[in-house]
């Protein structure tokens, strides 16, 4: 089962970021459950083969006051990805820090190795004001202006920037299956 | 929360308008962009000034700006309207009925996120023929107003969303790739009736132009 957490405060925000996950696991025949981060518990993190932890709207981004909700990634040791906002959580669970840049809509980005079945140049769509920076992750892939992809250096998770569920849903689907 | 809709007249905006009042948003407003262009890469053209229409059978206020059309200007425009809006409305965030358009969806988010708005596409990715489903279900009465690609033709204008459009639409869909709801521009729509509206809207009067693949519907409602 893969667990798909949302991080939105606003449960609007539904229909934008995590449903367009749930439709991609749901085309390929892919068990999940979704629950909010308030709601996490070891039963459910025991249940869950993978975790995707989705993006939110630039401004419902309260989640990162309340990033001591999120020390259980700490123990944690299946796969994880993170997209956006929980590449910003992962990076700051991990003693990383915030930084400011701006970036909405399609760019190009560059990897630096395959990853998730991608490689080289690749438009992708944006929507954050801010990335993470961790000493503990490996950057994979850098627009212009920040650090797109990255994988921690000890343990199987995973993150990116931009957002896969809107070009390059494939990236998720490689995920999820392999 | 207050917020205003940017509001087409077409089956998208209607129905995120629609998801947004029954996720309990108070619909402050309706922001309608006119633009002169008709090829504009931002607005859905056809029928548009019967939007005050819609408005009046929904009971809630339309904001209209005219725009010329050109690229950046319609922007300019946009963020001008959307403004008036949080100043006028005291909204706090814009619902849109952005499927698929980075294009579009880009152009608001940045818009919002200057204005300090929150941007809600609550239609975001939707599977397409999930959509007219969707809309099909929960009693909205749509008509087809525009088509813009091979081979549709003017037997499309006026056809109703309903079962056995959607099996037509998807047959085209698997031959031709045609967008089963439009996205890609091929359609336009008018909506006629919908949980919001107070009373539906009729057609009293049409008038169809166009040649070979692009004809529209100009349409008079009561």
């Amino acid at each position: 089962m893969i667990l798909l957490i949302s991080i939105n405060k606003i449960s609007f925000h539904y229909y934008e970021f995590v449903k367009p996950v749930e439709d991609i696991l749901r085309r390929n025949n892919i068990c999940f459950q979704t629950t909010q981060y308030n709601d996490i518990n070891q039963k459910i993190l025991d249940k869950a083969d993978k975790i995707i932890i989705c993006g939110t709207s630039l401004k419902d981004n309260s989640f990162v006051e309340e990033i001591t909700k999120f020390e259980w990634l700490k123990k944690f040791d299946k796969p994880v990805l993170g997209i956006c906002g929980g590449m910003h959580l992962l990076g700051l669970v991990f003693n990383g820090e915030l930084r400011k840049a701006q970036e909405i809509g399609l760019k190009t980005i560059k990897y630096k190795k395959e990853f998730f079945g991608f490689k080289d140049d690749i438009e992708v769509y944006e929507l954050h004001n801010y990335y993470a920076k961790s000493e503990e992750f490996e950057v994979i892939a850098e627009s212009e202006k920040c650090i797109q992809a990255v994988k921690h250096k000890h343990k199987p998770f995973y993150a990116v920037l931009f957002h896969p569920e809107v070009r390059n849903k494939k990236l998720i689907e490689n995920f999820a299956k392999n | 929360m207050k917020v205003g809709v940017l509001f087409s007249g077409g089956k998208d905006s209607t129905y995120a308008a629609y998801l947004a009042k029954k996720h309990g948003y108070a619909i402050s407003c309706l922001v309608t962009i006119i633009s002169e262009n008709p090829t504009s890469y931002m607005f859905h053209i056809p029928s548009i000034t019967k939007v005050q229409q819609q408005a009046r059978v929904m009971k809630i206020p339309l904001l209209i700006q005219k725009t010329k059309g050109e690229k950046e200007r319609e922007l300019k425009d946009l963020e001008k309207i959307i403004q008036k809006a949080k100043n006028d409305y005291k909204i706090r965030g814009i619902i849109t009925g952005a499927v698929d358009s980075a294009y579009q969806a880009s152009r608001v988010q940045k818009i919002c996120d200057s204005l300090n708005l929150d941007c809600f596409n609550p239609l975001w990715q939707k599977d397409q023929l999930e959509l007219l489903k969707d809309i099909v279900e929960n009693n909205f009465e749509v008509i087809i107003t525009g088509v813009f690609a091979y081979p549709l033709n003017e037997t499309w204008l006026g056809k109703k969303i309903d079962e056995k459009y959607i099996k037509e639409i998807t047959k085209f869909f698997e031959k031709y790739k045609i967008s089963p709801s439009g996205e890609g521009g091929e359609t336009e729509s008018f909506v006629l009736s919908c949980p919001l509206f107070h009373r539906s809207l009729q057609v009293v009067d049409r008038k169809i132009t166009g040649k070979q693949n692009s004809w529209t519907m100009e349409i008079k409602i009561k």
